[in-house]
């Protein structure tokens, strides 16, 4: 949807979430999200070939944690209502791992149909066993239609 | 390297059906504990839950292959889901057609040229419906990306 057909509009939205700490993640929850979304790519399960592909470990399939957002995200503003939602992925995430997800609004607005929406930003950190500065692991820019009777 | 000439490329329509079990073994494995993918019937599907495409879009279905993007060096850059209503909820068969729509190369931080390819997925309902598009990107790196992390 082009920005022109967007009127700017103050509307309520629910308060984000508390920041959620997930992990420290395991092979296991890559493993189960393999087998849940089709992605079998042995790089995310397979040590010997992750190790002759250059990598330390198995390292997630990056949907697994962007799926993991997507539960907080959903949380929040309810999972019939989204209606546009767009990952950037930035760094891996490894066995051991701890995920701190978090979000914050960027703009409501209705469409020109009135309906009123949401933009938010939504982000993914991780922070390895070393206990080091945490990086980001994805980016997401979402899109919500408001339920008016909040 | 990556097939410039795989722009345009687009595959078999394919049938994919959603179904309450695949939600909630989806809804389970993204640590989600929201009634709405895990009780009722008719459940609405998570936003991520069209990667599922991989499980329905086999042989000339899925034209990624036709990238040739280096295994080695290939990355999953972006993703984006958008939808025209709802998501798709469980009883729902769709219609899904795959087609490679871009590439493009750009300078790396550390030099070397990235090429980017996306590939989109257009999912119908029974009634020719366009409900969800689904954008993949991916990067091929000029180095392995175990030397060169992709920002």
């Amino acid at each position: 949807m082009s920005d022109t057909e967007k009127v700017e509009a103050n509307l309520t939205v629910p308060p984000a979430p508390a920041t959620w700490t997930v992990g420290p993640v395991t092979r296991t929850d890559f493993v189960q999200y393999q087998g849940a979304s089709g992605d079998m790519n042995p790089i995310h399960h397979d040590e010997e070939f992750a190790k002759a592909a250059g990598f330390p470990t198995p390292f997630a399939v990056g949907m697994f944690q962007a799926g993991v957002v997507g539960s907080y995200a959903t949380d929040w503003l309810g999972a019939a209502n989204v209606r546009n939602y767009r990952i950037r992925f930035q760094a891996q995430v490894w066995p051991g791992d701890t995920l701190t997800i978090g979000g914050e609004v960027e703009r409501t607005y209705r469409t020109a149909e009135g309906e009123p929406r949401v933009d938010v930003a939504l982000y993914c950190d991780r922070v390895g066993t070393d206990g080091g500065e945490p990086n980001r692991a994805v980016s997401v820019w979402a899109t919500f239609v408001l339920s008016e009777e909040q | 390297m990556a097939n410039p000439d795989a722009v345009g490329t687009v595959g078999t329509p394919y049938e994919m059906d959603v179904t309450r079990g695949k939600i909630r073994e989806f809804a389970r494995a993204t640590r989600s504990e929201n009634p709405d993918y895990l009780e009722g019937d008719n459940n609405v599907s998570p936003p991520t839950f069209l990667m599922n495409y991989m499980f329905w879009a086999f042989g000339d279905s899925n034209p990624w292959p036709k990238v040739e993007l280096d295994q080695q060096r290939g990355l999953h850059a972006e993703q984006e889901f958008t939808f025209h209503g709802e998501p798709p909820r469980a009883g729902t068969t769709l219609e899904a057609t795959s087609r490679i729509d871009n590439l493009w190369t750009k300078q790396g931080r550390r030099g070397g040229e990235m090429t980017f390819v996306t590939m989109v997925t257009d999912f119908r309902d029974a009634e020719g419906n366009l409900v969800a598009e689904v954008k993949m990107t991916g990067v091929e790196t000029a180095r392995p990306p175990a030397e060169e992390e992709q920002k």
